[in-house]
């Protein structure tokens, strides 16, 4: 694990203003050696094995078509593992996020259809009581002490449980009813789950939102003020706060991001499929977590890029996608997923450690 | 008091604005069309009510949270109770060994008669016993119809999913189907592989399987739209549940398919879907039916004696099918949320 704080950024040490960061980590290493030991190296040559074993093994994958499929899957994964991926940075976990997603996506459609409202109301609304799930998370999370994992437990029932009842309370039934044909429902579909052509390829917005989110979190991560601050709580509290790091604000904003991910694919699976079943969700979380891992975010914190997730996303859609492409024996799926991620974490740790030897 | 104060109507201002914000598009921005209004007042079916006695009645199933199928089941059971005058107890976990306990803990609150679904009978053997030792009545629904005589069920409403799966098979060949897929949204479900195995068994033509990670729709839409591209040929995919054939609609367009979409049970946006010809038809086990039969069986039993089936033969609900012959009948059932 040691090798992976290679990508750790001056931890425990202010940000000192004006001054490049000179903590002589790279400074006698070779170029090549110093790129293997920034954490997404090692997921992207794992995503680019992965991809280039089932361009040969699975023709249907060389059709552009087919990327755009892959890169859908991977979107609507990876717009959740970018803050999932900075929560682990910042030292923090969210078993929460898989139903959150879907609490977000109830919320919108039955209190726009329940009071026969445009939807953008309930959009809105929407982004409030996810933006609030996530500081009810970060706020408890902080206030206590307790581990994340305690606390975001908690959440992931009280929201699975209420995502049923509330739903069936409201509905009368335990999935939303259709507001396909109500006000501002089209307006919403264009921005949360249209897609548009690119040399004959139909590409889903998602891809869209995906890149600009992990463009954004890179820039964030790397280039701000704030983005240093991710690190240090996440590396070490205690020291972090010594030096003037605002811990609690850090923390409790880094898990209302996460409240805006989910938001964000919770409105693109109500506008993509007009109603929401409340038992969705469920398992999700892990995904996303296993796709920050992948993209090379340490579970003890401290550690990770925002740039690793995005493949660690996109080695999930091409897996789970490209053996369907292959069209191999569907009981072994599952196996073969597992021994797929296995083997692409194994390539990653490999040449984070071949790297940072010496 | 003063100390706290100030603090915390800070924390409170967002929430303040944010309500405003709310009470301010909820005044101004009503949805001229769709919604609730637009729902017309449904009334629940109503049969008169029974004056015996008030007897508690436990319906323990194998449901996942959240599953509109098991929705429809219960809400007949509801029917049925109300209309018996019993007080229906709901509890169920697809963990067969939570659901057995379940059934005990339903045994211990010495209920007047238990409906049970067999989803794995072998877990649910032992507690079963022990509620026929202690004299109360149990009867069977849904899944378990190879098993619930072997159990000493009083008597069994339901499908066969075996049957169900060969009649669709059946009615494929009609429709000229040549390759189609069969979509599992669960791996290592029983039933879902037996109404799969069902079609295979009566398809003429070539039959494949694809899983699909059900809690996950955008997955579900991209691994169809996958496997649709991957092999051109096929003409009709087959679903096996009413939420994942409206996604597989949508996979259809994705994929550039000219692929049919049939599939196993109903909702109200399916029964729309099957109406706009999106959906060829589907497969109906009547849950509604099911929930319905198994508690007013029990009522039946504790007065009057009587037994469908007379403890050999199983009650079938299913399969019926769906489709544009007699969509609009069944449609108006279903707005309701009971078909």
């Amino acid at each position: 694990m040691s090798m992976a704080q290679q990508a750790e950024p001056a931890l425990g040490r202010p940000p000192a203003p004006g001054s490049k960061q000179q903590d002589g980590r790279t400074a006698r290493r070779p170029l090549a050696l110093r790129l293997l030991a920034r954490p997404e190296v090692g997921v992207f040559l794992g995503a680019a094995a992965v991809l280039v074993f089932f361009l040969i093994v699975a023709p249907a994958v060389r059709q552009g078509s087919s990327m755009a499929t892959i890169l859908y899957q991977s979107s609507t994964i990876g717009i959740m593992a970018l803050p999932v991926a900075l929560l682990m940075i910042g030292g923090e976990f969210d078993l929460s996020s898989g139903v959150a997603v879907i609490s977000s996506a109830l919320t919108a459609s039955m209190l726009s259809y329940q009071l026969t409202l445009n939807v953008w109301t309930g959009v809105i609304v929407a982004l409030a009581v996810s933006l609030a799930i996530g500081f009810f998370n970060g706020w408890l999370v902080v206030r206590t002490g307790l581990p994340s994992f305690l606390i975001t437990l908690g959440t992931f029932l009280i929201l699975q449980g209420a995502n049923l009842a509330v739903t069936k309370l409201v509905t009368g039934n335990v999935a939303t009813d259709d507001i396909s044909d109500m006000d501002g429902f089209d307006q919403a579909k264009k921005l949360f789950a249209s897609s548009f052509t690119v040399g004959g390829v139909e590409v889903k917005i998602t891809v869209v939102w995906w890149l600009v989110f992990a463009a954004l979190a890179t820039w964030v991560l790397l280039r701000t003020k704030y983005g240093n601050w991710i690190f240090a709580v996440g590396g070490n509290k205690e020291s972090a706060r010594a030096v003037g790091v605002p811990v609690t604000f850090t923390k409790i904003s880094l898990f209302m991001l996460v409240g805006f991910g989910a938001w964000f694919v919770g409105m693109h699976n109500l506008f993509s499929f007009n109603t929401v079943q409340s038992g969705e969700g469920v398992g999700q979380e892990l995904i996303y977590i296993a796709a920050a891992v992948i993209g090379g975010c340490l579970l003890t914190g401290g550690a990770g890029s925002a740039i690793g997730p995005v493949f660690g996303a996109f080695m999930f859609g091409m897996v789970n996608q490209g053996i369907v492409f292959a069209g191999w024996n569907p009981d072994w799926f599952k196996a073969f997923l597992g021994v797929m991620l296995l083997g692409a974490v194994l390539i990653n740790l490999w040449v984070r450690r071949t790297a940072t030897r010496r | 008091m003063d100390r706290s104060s100030p603090s915390r109507s800070r924390r409170l201002a967002p929430m303040v604005a944010v309500a405003a914000a709310a009470a301010l598009t909820l005044a101004g921005c009503a949805s001229s069309h769709g919604g609730k209004k637009a729902e017309e007042a449904a009334q629940n079916a109503s049969a008169g009510r029974a004056d015996t006695p008030r007897m508690t009645v436990a319906l323990v199933t194998h449901q996942a949270p959240g599953d509109t199928f098991w929705d429809t089941v219960r809400k007949g059971a509801e029917a049925a109770a109300a209309k018996d005058n019993i007080k229906l107890v709901y509890s169920a976990d697809p963990n067969a060994g939570n659901q057995a306990n379940l059934v005990q803990n339903a045994i211990d609150q010495k209920v007047d008669g238990i409906a049970v679904t067999l989803a794995k009978p072998d877990a649910m053997k032992n507690v079963i016993g022990k509620a026929e030792q202690s004299g109360i009545p149990v009867v069977g629904l849904n899944s378990g119809l190879s098993d619930w005589r072997k159990l000493g069920l009083l008597e069994f409403f339901g499908q066969d999913e075996s049957v169900a799966g060969e009649a669709f098979g059946d009615k494929l060949n009609t429709t000229g189907a040549k390759k189609i897929v069969c979509v599992i949204q669960e791996q290592g479900n029983v039933g879902l592989t037996q109404r799969c195995d069902g079609v295979k068994k009566t398809f003429k033509g070539t039959a494949e399987t694809l899983y699909v990670n059900g809690t996950d729709m955008p997955s579900v839409r991209s691994t169809i739209t996958a496997k649709l591209k991957q092999d051109s040929s096929i003409d009709t995919v087959v679903t096996l549940g009413a939420p994942f054939a409206l996604t597989a609609a949508q996979a259809l367009g994705d994929a550039g398919s000219k692929a049919k979409v049939a599939t196993f049970d109903l909702n109200k946006d399916l029964v729309k879907a099957v109406q706009n010809g999106s959906i060829e038809f589907a497969v109906d086990q009547q849950p509604y039916l099911q929930g319905y039969l198994a508690v007013d069986a029990l009522w039946l039993y504790k007065y009057n004696g009587n037994y469908s089936g007379g403890g050999v033969q199983p009650v079938l609900t299913g399969p019926a099918f769906v489709d544009k012959s007699n969509v609009d009948k069944v449609g108006q059932f279903a707005a309701k949320g009971t078909r």
